[in-house]
This record gives C-alpha cells, structure tokens and sequence, in this order.
C-alpha cells in the first residue's frame, strides 16, 4: 500500500493495461503531447508511442465512433472525453451506436470500449464545463456506467472496464484528481457492480459516489459528533448495473435513506434508487426518502453562485436530520 | 468502356450477386406490401452494381459498413441469403437472432459491420475498423458505403478528415442515387458531385457510372490497392439512382413516374450489364441461365427457410444487452 493522487492511480491503470494488452490503445484531444489536462496521461507516449497514445482532431463524434469500429474490429479502445460534457457532442454514437450495436446484432458485435469522462463542478468551469451527466447513461441499456471516488477504486475500476467486453462510461471527477489515498501494490480490480459500505452506522443510510462522497463522510462525522447520529455511508461506485442489494441491506438496519449526489436532482440517480427501494422494501422504512442534488439550475460562473446551487456538507446533515424525523 | 480482360468467374459473380439483390429485394417488396414481413423496409434495386463491384474487388477479411438501405451490402460481401431473409421476417435463424431486422442487419463473420438506422452513421465505424487495422499493422481494408444524403451529416466530415489525417486504409464509397429520403440532391446539397467534398480533406476522388459494374469495380480495385498500401483513404462516387421509393411503401409523391422509367430504361445495372455482356460474347446464354435459374431456386429456399424458422422465445429479448459473465 503506498499513496497515490486518483489522477497517478488512473495513469498507473492505463499503464499496467496497456503492457498486458497490446490491443489496448488510448485517443483523446491534447493528450499524449500535452499529457492531459488534468497530468493523467503524463509519459503515457514515452513508453507506447504517439500510435497507441494518440492525440486527436478536435472531432468528438469520431472520436467515440471511430472507437466503437476500432473495438468491432478487435482492439480495446480507451477514449478520452476531455470533459464530460462533451459526450453531447457525439451523443449518437453514444445512444445509437455504442449502446445497441451488440443487441440489435444478435450478440455478433462485442465492444470493448472506456470512455473516460472527467465531470462535475471545479475552478468556476462554468455551465458547459462543470456537469454530471451520469443519469442520463443510467437511462440507455447497453452500457455500463462506473463512477469512482478515491484513488484506489479509480485505478481498479479503470483496469476493470478497461477488461470489461462491454462499452463501459467512466466518469472521473475533477476536483479529485488531486486527491491522494492509499493504493494497492499490485495487479487488482475493484469489481463492476459492487458497492462498498465505507462507514458502518445504524441510525440512517447515506448513498453517494464520486466527489459527493467526501462531502458525505464530512457529514457523517458532524452528525455523529454533534447529533450523535451514526450514519452508514455507501460509496455506490458503479451507477450501471447498480448495486442495489448492498443498499436493500444496509436500509434494513438503518430504516432511513438519504442518497447525495453532485447531479441535479431531478431526474439524477437518486430518484431511481429511491423508487427501487420504495417498491421493494418499503416496509422497511420509518421516514421518507431524502434526495440531496444539484439545484434545477445550469452551473453558474461566479463562486458563490456555484456553490450555492450544488449541495454542500451542511445540506446532507440538514437531510439526514429531516429522515430522522 | 474499361475492364475487357476480366476473367469469366467474376462476371459470373457479378451477376449472380446483382441478380441475388434484385430477386431477394423483389421478394422482400412483395412480402412486406402482403403483411408478412414487419417493420421499415429501404430497397437497393437500381443500386446492385455499387455494392457488387465493390465488394467483388475485397476479401473476406475486408471490412464494409453500410446504411439503412442495406440488404444489397450484405449479400453483396457474400451472406447467407437464407439467414438474411429469416432476419428480416423476425426469426431466430436470422443473423442478428431477429434482434435487427432491415435496418440493423449484419454479418461479422465476412466483415459486414452492419446496416445502421441512422443516416450517416457508417462512417465513423469505418475510420475505426481501419484505425485498428493500422494499429495491428495488418493488411486489411475498411469500406464505408453511404448516399448522397448521408454526405451532409457532420459524421462525414470528422471521418474523412480523420482517415486522411492518419492515411487510415478506408475507402468512402458515395452511392449517389439522387434522392435523400424524399429530397431531391439539388435541393439539399450545395454541390452536384459528392466526390468534390474529398478536396476538403486532401483525398483522392473519382466519379464513376454506378450503374456500370465493370467502371465501379475498376474504380474500386484502385481504391483498394490505395488503402492497403498505405496510401490512406479514397472517396468513390458512384452516380446511380434509387429505382424503389425512400421505403417500402413509399407513395412517391415528390417524383414523377416518367422520371422512374426513364431511368429503369436508360440506367437499370442489371440490363447495363446483360448488353455488356452479350455484345462483347463475355459469357454465354446458357451461364447465364444457369446462374438466373441458380438465384431463383435460392430465393425459393431462402424464403422456405425464413417462413418455417421459429420466431425467436420472448424471454430471448434479455439476451445480448450485456456481454454474460464468464466466472
């Protein structure tokens, strides 16, 4: 175990992947000469090359579909989004191509495919640079949508959908690319499909993944600190499939919900784990379910505009104390 | 006139596989207007001659993506007629398992990346395939067949410049056959001739009578050679014309029916290339007999096979969403 930065984490994936699998190659806009914006691609080009690290035309749609034909054609594709937001740009390849093509084939097409999505609100981006759009992925069968939180899932993640023969979506956030957690020595992988519980606790659940999470565990420990509420914490880590037993389990010793995330709340991800749980184990609950999300509002520009409409530590407390009505 | 030593084998290809379209494409015309296929349906009559000549000059190995209108694509690479008749009737033999039907058939067994619902949504996949071919350093060939149409989506103009940038081993094969949908080419495209757009990209060009399989082959042979040289990608415009309406029951109200005959009398691939060949005595009455009575008695099958497969199990709709785990 030694500590690594989330953005050295993801270098170190794309680095063990790409000595296993010569079929692994990675595109993207300004990243093999510039490294990334973000440093995560850093010496990538020094040991494979400007072919397998390959900068790209500013063409997004071609991007994601001349990655999708690259894996129908036998190579593992990773694509860099450069931002998150700009997966609008190619959303046909993403909805209609990426998505459908082993189904609507017959089980003839198989794409081994990341695409990596660094989203959600950092340095004032403003409104076309700060979103988190995993909801919408969470809508479309077909792909798989993980979302880490800390340096040790972003690297085991990476290399899990890197492995993984589906096209998977990996959102990485930007404000935590700088974070730095321990990490484990070795060849591993954090499972698709699974989440974690991170804090154990009684009194209520709190679901939440990707940078939200932190604000979460702050959370936690103001409630347990001045409230004497424990809280158990899910890091919910992959949005598709979503594993939502680990969440049934935890809401049958705690009896109260609160799912957090940066997205915003209407439509997010929050409001699909809430319906799940009310229709399968509503008898469960003691109090009404708690979505804590983004305002319905783009992101705005000036500092204090943006931190006002994205959910802070004090409104997940505030939430948490509203379930425990 | 080009094309006069070409062994007798591939003109009996030729015709086989465009007499294959036509036939399959006829039969497909006459079970749909029965009620007896589901779902849209676009024919390639009129077109067989780009599909063909193209695909004859490929191997197996190559790599074509289509469009919506692609039956003709897909059996002009060499699919099995049977399995594509069983999956446009909706059957579990069909090669996509009844999953695709017209717009999404495909066979990833000879290199037939599928038919794609969306206009325009071939020519990325192309950039792809030849991209990873590059990558493996291996010899193939990655063939994008769109129309005239397909050639205003931005699609076009990311992939072209990409496969030229990278000199990417793919061929850009424009099937202009005058109509959009039920847009005429004028009204929709500031230029008459696609093959004028490849300057954009520094890519070599040509326009050939598409309706003429040995000027399409020709021409396609060169493309090719290009490509898996090394010497990056090519844009092929064949000038053709849609004989069938947009879909199959179309009303055709945007076109007159002279305009129709006009161009099944003067342009019809299939007639072209009978003159041809009976002119210049390249293949006798008797092969090419054979080779109609040959088509004939596979269609007869093809549609046998297709109206006695079973219809997939409804519980089959969950398969193939994911990849299953192997654990």
């Amino acid at each position: 175990m030694r500590n690594l930065s989330f953005s050295q984490a993801t270098l170190e994936a794309m680095q063990e992947e790409m000595r296993r699998d010569e079929r692994v190659f990675i595109m993207g806009e300004d990243i093999a000469k510039q490294g990334g914006i973000f440093g995560q691609f850093q010496g990538l080009p020094k040991e494979f090359g400007y072919e397998r690290v390959r900068d790209t035309p500013i063409s997004e749609t071609a991007l994601v579909g001349a990655g999708i034909g690259a894996a129908l054609a036998g190579a593992v594709p990773v694509i860099d989004m450069h931002f998150a937001d700009f997966i609008g740009v190619t959303m046909d390849e993403v909805l209609n191509q990426m998505a459908k093509m082993r189904y609507m084939f017959g089980g003839q097409a198989t794409l081994p495919l990341v695409l990596r999505a660094p989203d959600g609100v950092t340095q004032s981006a403003a409104a076309q640079h700060s979103q988190s759009l995993e909801a919408w992925f969470l809508h479309i069968p077909g792909i798989k949508v993980v979302i880490p939180s800390n340096p040790a899932d972003a690297k085991g993640l990476l290399k899990a959908a890197i492995r993984d023969p589906n096209p998977v979506i990996y959102f990485e956030h930007k404000n935590l690319f700088r974070k730095v957690g321990p990490v484990p020595d070795g060849d591993y992988l954090t499972p698709i499909g699974k989440a974690a519980v991170v804090r154990d606790g009684q009194d209520v659940t709190i679901v939440s993944y990707s940078a939200m999470l932190g604000a979460c565990l702050e959370a936690a420990d103001q409630l347990s600190r001045q409230h004497g509420i424990e809280a158990e914490v899910i890091d919910l880590r992959t949005i598709v499939p979503m594993d939502l037993e680990t969440i049934y389990t935890s809401v049958k010793k705690t009896h109260r919900l609160v799912i957090a995330h940066e997205a915003v709340k209407t439509g997010g991800v929050g409001g699909e784990i809430a319906a799940s749980v009310s229709e399968n184990i509503i008898e469960y609950l003691d109090a009404p379910i708690i979505r804590v999300g983004a305002a319905f509002t783009p992101v705005p520009f000036s500092p204090p505009l943006e931190k006002r409409v994205i959910p802070q530590v004090e409104q997940i407390v505030e939430a948490v104390r509203k379930a425990r009505w | 006139m080009v094309n006069t030593n070409l062994p007798a084998d591939l003109l009996k290809e030729w015709y086989y596989r465009m007499l294959m379209i036509r036939r399959f494409e006829e039969k497909i015309n006459e079970k749909f207007l029965a009620g007896e296929i589901p779902g849209f349906v676009h024919l390639y009559i009129g077109e067989e001659a780009t599909g063909v000549g193209v695909c004859s000059a490929l191997r197996k190995t190559d790599y074509i993506t289509s469009t919506h209108r692609g039956h003709g694509h897909t059996l002009a690479k060499g699919a099995d007629v049977k399995r594509c008749m069983a999956e446009l009737y909706g059957r579990k033999t069909g090669y996509c398992k009844g999953k695709g039907g017209s717009m999404h058939i495909a066979d990833f067994s000879i290199g037939m990346l599928g038919a794609n619902g969306v206009v325009g949504g071939g020519f990325n996949l192309a950039v792809g395939a030849a991209l990873a071919v590059q990558l493996r350093k291996g010899d193939q060939v990655a063939v994008c067949f769109f129309g005239d149409g397909a050639s205003n989506r931005g699609t076009f103009h990311e992939a072209l410049n990409m496969a030229s940038v990278w000199k990417l081993p793919a061929v850009f094969v424009c099937e202009n056959n005058q109509w959009a949908s039920t847009t005429p080419l004028h009204e929709a495209t500031a230029v008459t001739d696609i093959a004028l757009r490849a300057s954009s990209y520094a890519m070599p060009s040509t326009i050939v009578d598409g309706n003429d399989v040995f000027a399409v082959y020709e021409a396609a042979v060169e493309a090719i050679e290009r490509a898996r040289q090394g010497g990056g990608p090519t844009l092929v415009e064949c000038k053709t014309y849609r004989i069938k309406g947009h879909f199959v029951g179309d009303p055709e109200q945007y076109r007159t029916r002279e305009e129709v005959i006009s161009q099944l009398e003067e342009n019809d691939p299939l007639k072209n290339f009978l003159i041809r060949v009976q002119s210049e005595q390249l293949l006798g009455e008797q092969e090419l007999v054979a080779i109609e009575e040959q088509v004939a008695a596979e269609i007869e099958e093809a549609v046998r096979f297709a109206e006695t497969s079973p219809y997939p199990d409804p519980e089959e709709a969950f398969d193939d969403v994911y990849v299953e785990e192997v654990s």
